[in-house]
């Protein structure tokens, strides 16, 4: 369908795979279930993928991931997926700083089942059957940032130029790397009231910084616009160099993120940007301290002790 | 008074408080008998509790070397006040009750037609030890100190258990020695000793080692080749992983950098600890995870995608009793139909009954080449009974040239010589397809691994047709696994009798050992183990070549009976269930008088 969101999100996808020279067979995409987790199935076809069980991925990419170090793995996920039925395997793989990208395909609604509203639906917000949503929304951005994530950010499926240096940072991080991208369907949820619509977006919103993602072998050419400007640094030697729009805030500092969007979300804007990062992430095999060889590729000799380790076991069993 | 009698063959039981230090003393005393050369089967009966509740210990010396639960006391230890009056009246008649006379006995616990042995435990605790949590531990030892005179046990051998025990804390091992010192000699300076139940050294254990299910298969995991378990606390599961991560860091961690080639992840549920498993088996890793019957019912949403995706998958199960949360701490065999056709739709599990820990071992490693080999999940189908007690068992063994089986899975190079992949191209005709794995080649053999229908390409598709083509496919698939799956165990000269036994798993030791009670009645019977579902050619024939067959399982419903009905089409009269679901082990009493009152119905 025209308009889709989640169209223009494959194709900032793809785009950043294309910038950084990702090879599609190094990088394994991994979804649930829903219109979001169908996506993978349209984009990067020299790709591995895995089209699992609904609100499961995460436990899926967390597996891939201690087998084979190596790979970018590229979660795809939606607001049901992630923020009802999945929201226990969401909360322990940022936990657990599974180093992976993580991306929401935030619209608001069921749109495999004929527009349900989801648990980040607006309060109020009628559903395309016309049951209002009486709850409170989950912000996935706000919970992230509380549950220690590494890596936050929100973007717009209309935003491409926001969104493409984000996804390429979010590969380059080492450790859990969140986006949530608010992306309209045109199809059940694209009312100009709606936060997740194109009018509203285009209308609030508000961002913390452009961006300009920075391969560490590339020379450092940046041409420098007015205002504050931060270079944060990653484990590779890459760096990101953040444009500050939002004053009083530190992509490095949890506690202002989380000010900053409690502020916004007051004004009824949509904050969108990078809205923190730690330099200093250890992703789950260094706190599991797994050895440097992907385990899938370590054999018999590596991993079978041996009759005579057997038989020493034994004696101590009798 | 009556006194009974007999020379290693006996059950002595201890009654404990749970967490009271009781364990260790109580091993000690199994092991010392089976350092003697005497074969012991050990048995926790323990609560779903941390401390406080009544616990008990059960070990039957046999020197026929029968290894499943007899009923009967022939010698209670009783250190728990709490259940006094239960573990007096379970002591059958000339027996012995051994307790702890600090406090006396209260009438209404002395019956007239059993012996009792008064030892002060507390007393004398208290006595020669000053630290509180010493005088309640070293009661224990007090107690075995005095079994060792009352039942004729070694002294060097118990010594000797003692220093190896505490090999790495030196200091404890006087202490230790002087409490068993002080229980043998309140025997000998005031009772009679030894009893007219009394244990000799003999020759009859060879080899064999005294060991968990649980440590086995944690140990079969790790030769099995797993680096990653992901897992979910539950009873009485739990010890699988641990003993896995216990050997793991001894045997798995590079000594230079410390860095451990394995992963153990405690997962947030059972759906996650399944859900890493198979991202790391899709990923070329071989994992797996341990769990119980109420997590297996959180899994099979998974083993549906696994069975139906075609994921290599390991899975633990030792079943407890159920239905729910259940009974948590005792055994069953409940959980059969459940695995055997785990998930909605159309699906069938592959299931392994191991029967020993040998067996917990050798299946459990080989879970790992058939996982591999079938690309679906192998369920490994122990009880709490196989895992958490020690059992006597033939030493396990490895084959130092013995190779992983990785199954059908496609390299760069094979890659190379491909005109197109097809994930789920039967190319062979066994109904086994090839594999890749992600990252492998840049420009073939990737495909979309899904839960939906999909044609042969791994394409998504709706079309009646290809769906059909595909689990008609699994269908071929499930009928190979057949040749590959350990066959079942036969025990019949030649087909002389009309009547036959069928068991598995747990139910072997006790079915074999009533077999040879009803011979002695002159009841003869052949009879079968199975090993492995689906079943064989050779378990249609037993089942065709007798008039009547006994299924004797540890349930409520027939589960095992219902599975061959099902997948056979055996005609049910055929086929007379022999049950034990009371969260007890079965034992050949139990399956003797059913099969006999049965006859005598009949007859």
């Amino acid at each position: 369908m025209w308009g889709c969101g989640h169209d223009s999100i494959s194709a900032a996808i793809v785009q950043a795979c294309y910038e950084q020279s990702v090879e599609p067979h190094r990088l394994a995409k991994l979804s649930g279930i829903g219109c979001s987790s169908k996506t993978p199935t349209y984009f990067l076809s020299n790709s591995h993928g895995f089209n699992s069980v609904h609100g499961r991925m995460p436990s899926i990419a967390t597996g891939a991931s201690l087998a084979n170090r190596e790979l970018i793995y590229l979660g795809v996920s939606g607001d049901g997926d992630s923020a009802s039925i999945g929201m226990g395997q969401f909360v322990h793989v940022i936990r657990r700083n599974v180093n992976m990208v993580y991306i929401v395909m935030n619209n608001g609604c069921y749109g495999l089942t004929k527009g349900q509203n989801s648990a980040t639906a607006d309060v109020n917000a009628a559903s395309k059957s016309g049951s209002a949503n009486l709850y409170p929304t989950i912000d996935l951005v706000g919970l992230a940032l509380e549950l220690g994530a590494t890596f936050v950010a929100r973007s717009f499926s209309g935003d491409k130029t926001q969104l493409v240096p984000l996804i390429k940072a979010a590969m380059a991080h080492p450790g859990f790397a969140f986006i949530d991208v608010v992306s309209p369907c045109v199809t059940f949820n694209n009312k100009p009231t709606s936060t997740k619509s194109y009018d509203y977006v285009r209308e609030h919103q508000e961002a913390t910084s452009s961006i300009d993602f920075v391969p560490s072998r590339d020379e450092i050419v940046i041409d420098y616009r007015e205002g504050d400007s931060t270079v944060v640094e990653l484990h590779d030697g890459s760096a990101l160099h953040l444009h500050k729009l939002a004053p009083h805030w530190d992509p490095r500092d949890r506690a202002s993120a989380v000010n900053r969007l409690l502020t916004a979300k007051a004004k009824g804007e949509v904050l969108t940007g990078l809205l923190y990062i730690d330099p200093g992430s250890q992703d789950m095999h260094e706190l599991e301290q797994t050895v440097f060889q992907p385990l899938n590729t370590l054999q018999g000799k590596d991993l079978c002790p041996g009759a005579g380790a057997l038989g020493k076991i034994m004696a101590g069993f009798r | 008074m009556e006194h009974l009698r007999a020379v290693n063959d006996m059950v002595v039981r201890f009654a404990n408080v749970n967490g009271t230090g009781s364990a260790s003393a109580n091993n000690m005393f199994a092991k010392s008998i089976f350092r003697m050369g005497i074969p012991v089967a050990p048995k926790n009966i323990f609560p779903s509790n941390i401390q406080g509740l009544p616990t008990w210990y059960e070990v039957r010396v046999s020197e026929k070397g029968y290894l499943g639960r007899r009923d009967g006391i022939d010698l209670m230890v009783c250190v728990n006040p709490q259940s006094l009056a239960q573990d007096v009246a379970s002591v059958q008649p000339g027996g012995y009750f051994v307790y702890d006379n600090t406090k006396k006995l209260h009438p209404e616990f002395v019956r007239d037609d059993i012996h009792y042995i008064g030892i002060p435990m507390t007393e004398m605790c208290n006595h020669h030890f000053s630290e509180p949590r010493q005088r309640q531990l070293f009661k224990n030892v007090v107690y075995v100190g005095a079994l060792a005179a009352l039942l004729n046990i070694e002294w060097e051998v118990l010594t000797g258990i003692i220093r190896d025990q505490f090999k790495k804390a030196e200091k404890l091992i006087a202490p230790n020695i002087k409490a068993l010192e002080l229980g043998r000699q309140y025997i000998h300076d005031h009772f009679a000793y030894p009893l007219d139940i009394r244990v000799e050294r003999r020759d009859l254990v060879g080899d064999s080692v005294l060991i968990d299910g649980n440590t086995a298969a944690g140990l079969g995991a790790l030769y099995g080749g797993a680096t990653v378990a992901a897992w979910y606390p539950i009873t009485p599961s739990t010890s699988v992983v641990n003993a896995f991560e216990k050997y793991a860091h001894q045997l798995r961690t590079d000594p230079e950098t410390g860095r451990r080639k394995f992963a153990i992840i405690q997962a947030e549920d059972e759906l996650a600890a399944m859900g890493m498993v198979m991202g790391a088996t899709w990923n070329g890793a071989r994992a797996f995870t341990a769990t119980s019957g109420p997590g297996v019912s959180l899994m099979s949403e998974f083993l549906g995608l696994a069975y139906f995706a075609e994921i290599p998958v390991v899975l633990v199960n030792v079943q407890r009793g159920g239905p729910s949360t259940g009974m948590p701490t005792r055994t069953q065999q409940a959980d059969l139909l459940l695995a055997a056709y785990a998930s909605h739709g159309d699906t069938r599990q592959v299931l392994l009954f191991p029967s020993s820990p040998k067996e917990c071992f050798d299946h459990t490693a080989a879970a790992f080449d058939l996982a591999d080999r079938l690309q679906t999940p192998i369920i490994v189908m122990t009880d709490l009974d196989l895992g958490m007690n020690d059992h006597m068992s033939p030493p396990f063994h490895w084959d130092d040239l013995r190779a992983y089986d990785r199954g059908k899975v496609l390299d760069a190079e094979a890659l190379e010589n491909i005109q197109q992949f097809g994930r789920y191209l039967d190319t062979d005709g066994d109904g086994i397809c090839y594999r890749t794995l992600p990252g492998t080649h840049p420009t073939k053999g990737s495909f979309f691994t899904r839960g939906t229908s999909k044609d042969e390409y791994a394409r998504y598709t709706e079309d009646g047709a290809a769906y059909t083509r595909n689990v008609d496919r699994l269908i071929k698939k499930w009928e190979t696994t057949k040749k590959y799956l350990p066959p079942p165990e036969l025990f019949q000269e030649s087909h002389h009798h009309a009547q036959g036994l069928l068991f598995f798993g747990t139910t072997a030791y006790p079915a074999l050992e009533s077999m040879d009670l009803m011979q002695e009645e002159g009841i003869g019977f052949d009879a079968i183990r199975l090993t492995a579902f689906p079943f064989n050619e050779t378990v249609d024939a037993f089942i065709r070549d007798h008039e009547q067959v006994f299924v004797i399982e540890q349930n409520r419903d027939g589960q095992m009976r219902n599975l061959l009905i099902n997948e056979l089409g055996v005609n049910p009269q055929k086929l007379v269930s022999v049950l034990n679901y009371d969260g007890k082990p079965i034992s050949a009493n139990v399956i003797k008088n059913q099969i006999v009152g049965r006859f005598q119905a009949v007859g």
